[in-house]
């Protein structure tokens, strides 16, 4: 976690601000503006940028912030206190419900669907009898702290920017957390953090909800800063410039919500301001000029302002290693996990015509290495993705410690201790190799949300750490511990894979090729760790190519060709079986 | 309900529905081949349509000016990008649809903006005029960026129909205009009387969208442009410029959008702002047809158009609530039909 103290000195500096001499009671309007933005940027840039959630919609809940406010307090007369958990509550749920259709939603259907439902709830404000219709709500209370009203931008600026700086941290809290690191894999695809227990649905609702919450508590600000709203705000124009201000910020960054506002209100000030002194005329020239900016900009720093902005400091790395001596309690395991951990009857998969697992049955026993071999589309990745719930069978049975699992999502299998790695590498490239390692332990971690906040989840997440930081340095890669996971070359990140399986506390370890892009020497050590797992208990299932290193150390070998499996038997047998060495080699030899 | 008026609606509701429609075709177009969520597809429309009542009116419309402009950038895109590896014959090319065209295509507007030109001229004008800004437009905003996230593309588009609005309102003023109609003359059949610009509109829809079908199915263009939405890296080893792809797909829907404009702006007022709305509504259809599928984008189209024509008549407060939220149980079903595959994104 990076330190404190830039935030610290941020936050004086912005308290200090008011009472600089001779500060033009516009400057602080214009901060007060970009408090407000930089809130709702801030949950799109968790939404957007990390969950990879695009959502034109942001707007709308905003204006559910606002108008909640207003309502209450103007027909009911209630507090605009009391009105702020309930601004935010509505905001919250209404977040719920339009998120559980939403976030289903896959690819580009989202962004576009954010849309469609933030111009009908635009248009939905502008014509609803209570919300004033186009007019709106008028004469909103200020807030008030005994007798003090804050009716000037002065008064209310510090409220707008307690908010900004607590939303930032906690944001950066929740970021940095066993719940954040199943956010951050979330843009990755879903199949990987799946397979470590990660309920993808329900995390996506989360930063949808979070992200509504900052965008409702802007509004209950905004409705307070100006006494009066009405739907123009709140419109889709106002939900596609929330995400341009997270886009030109940098929209994988907490700050980078907070830079892209101040760029963007700034900006547009300006050049309402001064482009009529140059270019005098008619009205609509600050949006060519905007417009033209926001493409250019684009096109020079099209990751956003802030990775380009902190490039020019020195990389702050935390390198501190977590503390290993730290335990985590081990996975809940069933009574005995020994005799028959797997067993596969019949399986058979059929994508339309094709049959790629045809009938397959295999068994793997407690302390056990057996290899699944076969020529290229043999069916072996088919096999793994069947037995860890990514795909289900068309028939035939898969069992766990003689209970059946058919069909059971991958978030029920792993919690069988049944861990797997990827033919094609899973990790999170932007995330350090601990970072992902860790995802593994995701289910042996207890620490919600709020917890994570509010940073009660630190004892949690020492010991998930410092498990991580075992099975790195049980794989060999206590070096690159604190790389990023892209930064790695391929054979490495494989090794990362397996320590992240690892980290399950898996009784079955599934290894999809796990020697490919390794050297001889690399090779040599993953055989003596994998023999060293299955003397401690383990089981391992493999899928490999590399025939030297599957003869010498799988005590079973099962062989797939087109998906049917035509031989089974130790390395020896194997060798000399005459339909394998048909498939691998044709005929004629 | 009385059936006549149902029959109006119907009718109105088709005759708007074969529009979005031709939008929607266009989005899902440009969607598919370049990964841009087209937001400027409405300030197409609207060019088309007001630079074609301009014309037809005898007054000089601005955009055949900002094509000449946007051509100059484009050309000084090409000079740069070519810099290290000039050669005469690439840049007599650049200059010739760059410059020497637009160029062209002014000196004919300024010609005949000033004699009140016949229908066919000013749509053919409006039409070249719109579709080479549409095709510049890709050179500057676009292909530089082809490379991002769709993210940024979208933001990109967002920033070009802000630029092109405030280009609408400098040229066209806030006033809003209509226009001659493409074919006079109507007919009845029992109730319904048919104008014949609703039937220009059925016919050119439905030319469209046969075009379309038989250019994605039988051309290597058509082809090409396919091969390029599936798999941009795949279709530039087999030696297809994904650049060209990503011009057609612009130029067709530029030329479309245009030709929309042209078809609407006889039948209602249009704003230097109203394609947005227009847009989005062709975006519904697109979305309700999951942004690949032609067929079902048309006939969802025109689902949208009668369900707004519906709308209008019951409850004219609520028009555009319900279009919009007409998407929710569509996005709904996607949802629990939503196919298990694993996206790899940027």
């Amino acid at each position: 976690m990076q330190s404190r103290l830039p935030i610290l000195i941020f936050a004086a500096l912005m308290a200090a601000v008011p009472f600089v001499p001779g500060m033009p009671p516009f400057w602080i309007v214009l901060l007060d503006n970009i408090g407000l933005a930089a809130l709702v940027a801030m949950g799109l840039v968790l939404l957007t940028g990390v969950g990879g959630l695009t959502s034109f919609g942001q707007a709308a809940f905003v204006g559910f912030g606002a108008y909640t406010t207003a309502v209450l307090s103007t027909a009911y007369g209630l507090s605009p206190w009391l009105t702020l958990p309930l601004s935010l509550l509505v905001s919250g749920s209404l977040a719920v419900l339009l998120g559980l259709i939403t976030v289903r939603l896959s690819g580009h259907y989202l962004p576009l669907g954010t849309l469609a439902w933030g111009l009908g709830l635009f248009y939905l404000f502008s014509k609803l009898e209570f919300l004033g219709r186009n007019d709106g709500i008028s004469a909103i209370p200020p807030l008030s702290i005994g007798a003090f009203k804050m009716l000037s931008p002065g008064s209310i600026y510090y409220a707008i920017w307690v908010a900004v700086i607590l939303s930032a941290l906690l944001t950066m809290n929740l970021l940095d957390s066993r719940t954040g690191r199943a956010i951050r894999a979330l843009r990755r695809g879903h199949i990987a953090a799946e397979a470590f227990g990660v309920h993808t649905p329900r995390a996506k609702l989360l930063v949808f909800i979070h992200a509504a919450v900052l965008a409702g508590l802007s509004g209950w600000l905004y409705a307070h800063l100006q006494r009066a709203v009405n739907p123009t705000p709140f419109g889709a124009q106002a939900g596609i410039e929330y995400l341009f201000i997270a886009v030109v910020g940098g929209a994988g960054y907490v700050w980078g919500g907070v830079l892209g506002a101040a760029i963007v209100v700034v900006l547009k000030e300006v050049l309402q301001s001064y482009l009529p002194l140059i270019l005098p005329g008619s009205g609509q020239v600050e949006t060519i000029v905007f417009g033209i900016m926001l493409v250019a900009l684009l096109q020079l720093a099209p990751g956003g302002l802030w990775p380009w902005l902190m490039s020019f400091f020195p990389e702050r790395t935390d390198g501190r290693k977590p503390d290993t001596s730290l335990k985590l309690e081990h996975r809940a395991r069933a009574p005995a996990e020994t005799g028959v951990l797997l067993q596969v009857e019949k399986a058979r998969k059929q994508f339309g015509g094709v049959v790629a697992v045809n009938n397959v049955s295999f068994e793997v026993q407690a302390r056990e290495i057996v290899a699944l071999i076969g020529p290229n589309g043999a069916g072996k990745s088919t096999t793994f993705n069947l037995i860890t719930g990514v795909l289900s069978a068309t028939s035939g049975s898969i069992s766990v410690l003689g209970r059946k699992v058919d069909n059971a999502p991958p978030q029920e299998i792993v919690k069988l201790g049944i861990s797997r790695t990827f033919q094609h590498v899973k990790l999170v490239p932007d995330m350090t190799v601990l970072e992902n390692v860790a995802i593994g332990a995701h289910l042996r971690g207890h620490s919600g949300p709020v917890s994570s906040m509010l940073r009660l989840d630190r004892a949690d997440e020492a010991k998930l750490l410092a498990e991580a930081a075992r099975q790195i340095e049980r794989v060999g890669l206590t070096e690159q511990m604190h790389q990023l996971a892209g930064s790695l070359s391929l054979g490495q990140q494989r090794i990362v894979e397996i320590a992240r399986a690892l980290c399950v506390d898996p009784m079955l370890l599934l290894l999809d090729e796990p020697a490919a892009g390794l050297r001889h020497m690399e090779k040599q050590r993953l055989a003596a760790l994998l023999r060293e797992l299955r003397d401690g208990g383990m089981s391992v299932l493999l899928v490999e190519h590399d025939m030297g290193f599957v003869m010498n150390l799988a005590d079973r070998i099962v062989v797939l060709d087109f998906g049917t499996k035509i031989a089974e038997g130790t390395p020896a047998t194997i060798k000399t079986n005459p339909e394998v060495i048909k498939a691998y080699l044709g005929v004629a030899a | 309900m009385n059936t006549t008026i149902m029959l109006f609606l119907v009718q109105d509701g088709i005759t708007n529905g074969a529009i979005y429609a031709l939008l929607g075709l266009a989005l899902v177009l440009v969607f598919a081949v370049t990964r841009v969520i087209l937001i400027p597809q409405g300030e197409f429309v609207t060019y088309g349509a007001l630079t074609y009542a301009s014309l037809a009116a005898g007054q000089m419309p601005g955009t055949a000016k900002l094509a000449l402009a946007l051509g100059i950038g484009a050309f000084a895109f090409d000079l740069f990008v070519a810099r290290k590896a000039l050669h005469a014959r690439l840049i007599a090319r650049s200059l010739i649809t760059n410059i020497v065209l637009p160029a062209i295509v002014l000196a004919l507007t300024l010609y005949f903006a000033a004699q009140k030109p016949p229908v066919v001229v000013c749509i053919a004008l409006s039409l070249v005029i719109v579709a080479m800004i549409g095709l510049y437009l890709y050179r500057i905003a676009f292909q530089p960026l082809a490379h991002t996230s769709v993210l940024v593309l979208l933001i990109a588009s967002v920033g070009v129909h802000l630029a092109l609005q405030g280009l609408g309102l400098l040229f066209f003023g806030a006033e809003g205009q209509r226009g001659p109609a493409v074919l006079s003359g109507a007919f009845t059949a029992g109730a319904l009387r048919f104008t014949g610009q609703s039937i220009t509109v059925y016919a050119i829809t439905i030319a469209f969208i046969v075009g379309l079908w038989l250019f994605f199915g039988l051309t290597l263009y058509g082809k090409a442009l396919r091969a390029t939405a599936v798999n941009r890296l795949g279709a530039r080893l087999a030696g297809i410029r994904t650049t060209l792809s990503g011009q057609i797909a612009f130029l067709l829907a530029s030329v479309i959008g245009a030709l929309s404009g042209i078809l609407i702006v006889p039948i209602t007022t249009l704003y230097y702002d109203s394609g947005f709305l227009i847009g989005l509504k062709g975006f519904v259809a697109a979305i309700i047809g999951g942004l690949v599928s032609y067929p079902l984008t048309a006939v969802a189209a025109l689902v949208v158009g009668i369900v707004e024509a519906f709308s209008s008549f019951y409850a004219s407060n609520y028009k555009e609530v319900i279009v919009f939220m007409l998407l929710i149980p569509v996005l709904l079903l996607r949802s629990l039909a939503a196919p298990a595959v694993e996206e790899e994104k940027d």
